[in-house]
């Protein structure tokens, strides 16, 4: 069984949703990045999603943004993502691990070759940011012969036909924007997902889980608790860390309670 | 989508799928108005009446050849663009003002600048009987290149030729030449040449005109310099300043430095020249923007 589907399944145990975190690899620089990655999991993430970082993060608002550029300043490379992949999989075997990136790092470095290197590293999955439904079907293929789950990227506008095929032809699990714009810009959750959710069960698609940013470095999940009580079709969210933790302690503290609020709040799928 | 928007392994639209619809939207809009003749026949009145079309061909003969001519970085400001369009969609449209960028702007663009060399191609058979040996244009993203080639693509014997901004120099990494020494990758929503390093970073570029400081150039370009059919060559920042110069002493037209780069290729190759080839030059743009920085580059006094 994958990790994703391990994760789901005991999820459904719980009767909980599961809550991940989201981080720039080598944000601020190596050293410091392996330490918050630890602090995400002992924050009780069930998964963790990674960016490598691009020069030009067009689906990125300023926060992230300027995340990737601290990690190229401090001289992080593709190849060193692949290490502290692979290091962070040896201390948390069972975590999913989702990696969001570019399109063009990964044709830079091959698409089938970036693929296996992932799957080498120890990663679950990778979303590519700018590859829409349109483009993904060399991408999707390369990740699935590497073993990688491709994630896609469902958006409350697409059409029902658009949905149906993103849910018969993504993996892992299905990530449902949380509303328009880039990441990490505004609080809140301002699309209608009931619909959307509905038509990718019924279709059969990879576990939703819903992505959005919080300017609030304490209890951000508050919103989120109060959108989306258990049952209403079922979602899950990930959470990105808006305020950069000085400290792994600060980032611990931060994170604990929300993790576990979220994680009460939302239904399994 | 209706097209692929590919020219030939180039192009395509890699944008947030938040995007697409938009995208979609706009195609539909475009291939629709290519074929209402009323929206043509407005555009034709439009172009006529208030642009005052045909833009006339003038003769170069005081430079001494046979020459006839018709910020902060534009990646960075792409990039904010496209941002603001993934929240903004729904009330706005991203009005990409070259051959850049996903499907459908490069194609949009093109069949929007193509009356640059439909009116080149008319006039130039008029006045020298035969199709120019040349036709050559600056390439920043290649909107003003592509509307000038787009005519000419099927006359083989007319040679295409690209200008890029070779900057401080093309054995450096001042300059802004895409083609030249750029590599295959995805910028922009389109997959073409991009100034790279080997992960994929992209690198910055560097041109005396913005207008050609740009890491990545439309694909329609990329498949043009693949298949063969245009050239692709450098300017120097102080060759192009110096044809600014050229045009401004001889001819008293002052053109933007953006097109100074094909202007100083053109004397380049009519300078070689045994004979006297016809050389069909777009000057995309005129340099009263241009003027005051001409001056300081130049040691000139207000
Ligand atoms: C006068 C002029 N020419 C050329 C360019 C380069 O753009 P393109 O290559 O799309 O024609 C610009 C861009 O700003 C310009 O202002």
């Amino acid at each position: 069984m994958s990790r994703y589907d391990a994760m789901f399944e005991r999820a459904r145990e719980r009767r909980e949703g599961v809550f991940g975190g989201f981080l720039m690899l080598g944000d601020p620089d190596r050293a410091r990045s392996d330490l918050l990655l630890d602090a995400l999991v002992e924050g009780g993430a069930d998964m963790v999603e990674l960016g490598i970082p691009f020069s030009d993060p067009i689906a990125d608002g300023p926060v992230i943004e300027a995340a990737a550029n601290r990690a190229l300043a401090a001289g992080i490379r593709t190849a060193d993502c692949f290490a502290m992949i692979a290091d962070f999989r040896a201390r948390h075997p069972e975590i999913p691990v989702g990696i969001l990136t570019y399109a063009n790092l990964v044709s830079a470095r091959g698409r089938e070759a970036f693929a296996r290197e992932l799957a080498a590293a120890g990663a679950d999955s990778l979303l590519v940011a700018d590859v829409p439904l349109f483009e993904a079907g060399p991408y999707l293929s390369a990740a699935r012969d590497a073993g990688i789950a491709p994630v896609l990227i469902a958006a409350g506008n697409a059409p029902d036909e658009r949905l149906r095929e993103i849910a018969r032809r993504g993996g892992g699990y299905t990530y449902c924007l949380a509303r328009a714009g880039v990441t990490g810009e505004r609080e809140g959750i301002d699309l209608d997902h009931g619909p959307m959710l509905a038509l990718l069960k019924a279709a059969g698609a990879p576990p939703p889980i819903l992505g959005f940013g919080s300017r609030r470095k304490r209890r951000p999940a508050g919103r989120v608790a109060r959108f989306r009580r258990p049952n209403e079709g079922g979602d899950a969210a990930r959470l990105t860390p808006i305020q950069r933790p000085r400290a792994a302690e600060d980032f611990s503290a931060c994170t604990e309670s929300p993790y576990r609020l979220v994680r009460r709040h939302v239904s399994s799928y | 989508m209706r097209q692929s928007g590919r020219f030939g392994e180039f192009g395509g639209a890699y944008v947030p799928e938040i995007l697409m619809p938009a995208l979609e939207q706009l195609e539909a809009a475009f291939l629709d108005a290519q074929e209402d003749e009323g929206f043509q026949a407005e555009l034709a009145e439009l172009l006529a009446r208030y642009a005052g079309r045909p833009t006339p061909l003038t003769r170069c003969r005081n430079l001494g050849a046979g020459v006839t001519g018709g910020g902060a970085g534009l990646k960075d400001a792409i990039n904010e663009a496209l941002r603001d369009w993934t929240a903004s969609f729904e009330q706005t449209h991203y009005l990409l003002g070259t051959v850049a960028g996903p499907h459908p702007f490069p194609l949009m663009v093109r069949e929007y600048q193509r009356v640059i060399g439909r009116e080149a191609r008319a006039q130039i058979l008029e006045y020298e009987g035969r199709l120019p040996d040349a036709a050559i244009a600056c390439v920043g993203g290649g909107s003003n290149a592509i509307g000038l080639f787009a005519d000419f693509i099927g006359d083989e014997e007319v040679a295409l030729i690209g200008v890029e901004a070779a900057g401080k120099g093309l054995d450096g990494s001042d300059h802004g030449a895409t083609l030249l020494r750029g590599s295959r990758g995805i910028l922009h929503g389109a997959e073409t040449y991009v100034l790279q390093d080997g992960d994929g970073q992209v690198s910055d570029s560097w041109s005396v005109s913005a207008g050609l400081d740009y890491p990545a150039v439309g694909p329609e370009h990329a498949h043009l310099k693949d298949s063969g059919r245009a050239e692709y060559v450098g300017v120097e920042d102080a060759a192009a300043l110096d044809a600014f110069a050229q045009l401004a002493r001889h001819e008293g037209i002052i053109c933007a430095f953006e097109s100074a780069h094909a202007l100083a290729h053109a004397l380049a190759v009519a300078e070689a020249a045994e004979d006297e080839p016809v050389l069909l030059v777009n000057l995309s743009g005129r340099g009263d923007k241009d003027v005051a920085q001409a001056q300081k580059l130049l040691g000139l006094s207000a």
